[in-house]
């Protein structure tokens, strides 16, 4: 009986979420914090990215790495390959370091943290107390609700405000903490391992990325630990021109094992901002990584003005033998989504997985997918990819799969399946197929289909409303992917399909 | 209860009339069949009832209690107590049949400013329900209509009408494709339907389910009309004479 009661209470909190969204318009997150901000001086120069790294407190070494790359930066132009139409942006019209005044001692503890900024991450519904929390979920008959503990670290616009759960988490010997406190406490990791997977010369963004980021998470999973609860990072853009540039770095020893889970939202604001973030996963022998990302930025509006940029270079390294990562990711929101995260199959027998649902509709354009580098013998990966474009967006598909000489008896398959809501989106899917080898297997499916008027007609007799009925079908059409999402996220993330394509229809 | 009154429609598309004018009124408790050869309308007029996009009404109405269905959004009409009963039920993929019917459920108690239903209330409603429908656990977890055969995609229509109580059930040859056993399950699921304020319209090619389910009037349809109305002995003349002396008569 407790399980029952426990699910009604999810279910009006859900309903009541649905109904204050119906009544703002479709992005609930629009809203912003008054808060007391620092900011750097506007634009970026060696001294902003000096100013950044001493804001941080960090040690010599990580100011010149900051520097090389951001001297390498300046050499380097923005990429247009991409299927993406944007305004050029300007770099110098950003602020790169936006930080809550209240911040400027770093609270000891979680307690010592601005009510304003934990009102902001209760508002999010992010706990950022040390609770169980509750998923309610279908067919809730078989799987009974249980509680579960996730360790979340906030970060507000440049700065990573607290992180629970630590001290449970440091007696399995697993580290989470901000990366810039990992800069200063645990700097034999951060040394060896930060941009070992995307080098500082990695790409336009990602180097900028290099230079100025500001915060962002540290994970370090030591051998054979099964990490003892989901791990999370909640990011925030509230401030108004400012760029957020973090940096997530995950380490998974041998034969160790951690779920990630990465939420991002911004105010709703008539200005484009601009999101360059860089992940690294180092995964080593034996040791498995999952991470998950629900990705609602604000789009921008049904006129398309406003809207997160987000070019964000995520990658894994499987580097070692029997290595595996699944990357899962929902994105809805942005105005322009540039987003690749790929696996290096280095180790012999590593497995890489990308399952992705990317959503656009009014004004968005999405260019996303995966790579899957198979470097060692006997890898295997994994792609299914669910593109749906509604109102006048552009929803590409990018997708790399190479199988290097010595990645013998390799194996991978890709699904790619897009859907057409209305006439006036547009779908497209780019494989890129390098075999180098004779004893591998590459298979490449792919379907686009528009939302058919016949199921349509079959749920509204039934009683839905016609945005209820899209919502349904597609949440269908994405199964296998939400699938494959931790319990409570794929909750949020139906919700979010239904309400990111509320005025497609009709 | 149901009211059709004079109803002409033709294609959206194409200048073609199919209904030409047809009058039917069904009471309160009753179930009426329609029968009628191939191309007669039965279908077309399922279709128009409950709203599906590409027919235009040109003349007359039709309504539930007094109210015009015509200007209503299906799901309006579905909320308002109308139920169809599909000839060809449509498959949705990923979608599971528990979950279609339980967001079914929902939206029509929510049209009509009723509490939703939480999942355990639910579920016991659910499961009860399958259960004298020889329903699975199972099936009920496949995606909706998903690889079912012919006879549990029709027994999943019974079962979604079970769940909603529409007051005006509508079935558009419900028998088509069962075999005996089907026919019988459908049939006790309709049956136990039966209600003093709830009215059934059973659309059909034959007799043999009119054996199951006892209408209380038999229509007879041909050309976009009902050509002639009487009791069961009706149905029993079609299936021993078959439709060309009615027809006849008629023209």
């Amino acid at each position: 009986m407790t399980e029952a009661t426990d699910l009604d209470v999810r279910e009006g909190v859900d309903r009541e979420t649905v109904e204050t969204v119906r009544n703002m318009g479709s992005y609930k997150y629009g809203w912003d914090t008054e808060i007391e901000m620092d900011y750097a001086p506007k634009g970026v120069n060696e001294d902003i990215v000096r100013l950044i790294s001493e804001k941080n407190n960090e040690p010599e070494w990580m100011t010149e790495w900051r520097l090389e790359a951001f001297r390498r930066w300046q050499t380097m132009t923005e990429p247009k390959w991409a299927m993406l139409n944007y305004p050029e942006i300007d770099f110098q019209d950003q602020y790169y370091y936006a930080r809550p005044k209240s911040m400027e001692e770093k609270p000891k503890s979680l307690d010592e943290v601005d009510p304003k900024l934990l009102a902001t991450y209760e508002k999010l519904g992010i706990p950022l107390k040390e609770q169980m929390i509750l998923a309610g979920v279908e067919g809730a008959d078989e799987a009974p609700a249980e509680g579960r503990k996730v360790a979340v670290d906030a970060v507000f616009d440049s700065v990573s405000v607290g992180t629970t759960f630590k001290d449970e988490l440091a007696k399995a010997g697993v580290i989470f903490c901000s990366i810039s406190e990992a800069i200063r406490e645990h700097p034999e990791l951060v040394k060896k391992y930060l941009g070992s997977v995307v080098p500082q010369s990695d790409n336009y963004f990602a180097t900028l990325n290099s230079a100025v980021f500001s915060d962002g998470s540290f994970v370090y999973v030591p051998p054979g630990v099964r990490c003892p609860m989901e791990l999370s990072t909640y990011f925030r853009i509230n401030a108004e021109n400012t760029g957020q540039f973090e940096r997530t770095l995950i380490i998974a020893d041998k034969g160790s094992y951690v779920s990630y889970l990465e939420g991002c939202t911004a105010p709703q604001r008539d200005t484009n901002q601009l999101h360059a973030a860089v992940v690294e996963l180092v995964i080593l022998e034996d040791a498995e990584v999952k991470y998950s990302t629900v990705q609602n930025w604000f789009p921008g509006d049904e006129e398309g003005k406003g809207g997160i940029y987000n070019f964000v270079t995520k990658r894994a390294d499987c580097r070692e033998a029997r290595a595996k990562v699944m990357w899962t990711q929902v994105e809805t929101g942005s105005a322009i989504t540039w987003k690749y995260p790929s696996c290096i199959l280095r180790g012999d027998e590593s497995q890489g997985e990308f399952y992705s649902i990317a959503i656009a509709n009014n004004f968005q354009q999405a260019d996303t997918g995966t790579k899957m580098i198979h470097l060692g013998k006997n890898t295997r990966s994994r792609i299914v990819s669910k593109g749906i474009s509604a109102g006048k967006a552009q929803n590409t598909y990018r997708g790399l799969v190479t199988m290097h000489p010595k990645a013998t008896n390799s194996r991978n398959y890709t699904q790619c399946d897009s859907l057409l809501i209305g006439d006036q989106c547009g779908a497209h899917t780019v494989p890129y197929i390098e075999v180098k080898n004779t004893s591998s297997r590459v298979e490449h499916e792919a379907t686009t289909s528009k939302v058919d008027d016949d199921q349509l007609f079959y749920c509204r007799s039934r009683g839905m409303d016609e945005e209820e009925a899209v919502a349904l079908v597609v949440n269908g059409f994405c199964r296998e992917v939400l699938q494959a999402l931790p319990m409570e996220f794929a909750m949020e993330a139906q919700s979010l399909v239904a309400i990111s394509l509320e005025g497609s229809v009709g | 209860m149901l009211k059709i009154d004079n109803l002409h429609v033709k294609l959206e598309e194409e200048d073609k009339q199919i209904l030409k004018g047809l009058s039917l009124e069904v009471p309160a408790g009753q179930v009426h069949a329609i029968m009628g050869p191939n191309g007669s309308g039965k279908s077309t007029l399922s279709y128009v009832l409950s709203g599906r996009d590409g027919y235009e009404v040109t003349e007359g109405d039709a309504s539930l209690d007094g109210e015009s269905l015509l200007e209503m959004e299906p799901e309006e009409r579905a909320a308002a107590g109308l139920f169809l009963a599909f000839q060809y039920p449509v498959e949705i993929p990923g979608v599971g049949n528990m979950t279609f019917l339980r967001t079914a459920v929902n939206a029509q108690r929510k049209a009509r400013g009723e509490e939703e239903l939480s999942s355990a209330e639910f579920l016991k409603i659910v499961r009860e329900k399958a259960k004298e429908l020889q329903i699975s656990p199972e099936m009920l977890k496949r995606p909706v209509n998903m690889g079912f055969s012919g006879g549990e995609k029709k027994r999943n229509e019974i079962l979604q009408m079970a769940m909603l109580e529409p007051r005006m059930c509508i079935m558009d040859e419900t028998d088509s494709g069962l075999d005996v056993d089907a026919m019988r399950l459908v049939s006790e699921g309709v049956n136990a339907l039966r209600s003093p304020d709830r009215s059934f319209l059973v659309i059909t090619h034959y007799q043999r389910l009119l054996n199951h389910i006892q209408p209380d009037v038999v229509h007879i349809m041909s050309n976009g009309r009902i050509i002639k109305s009487g009791g069961p002995e009706l149905a029993l003349e079609v299936e021993e004479n078959g439709y060309g002396d009615l027809l006849a008569e008629a023209d």
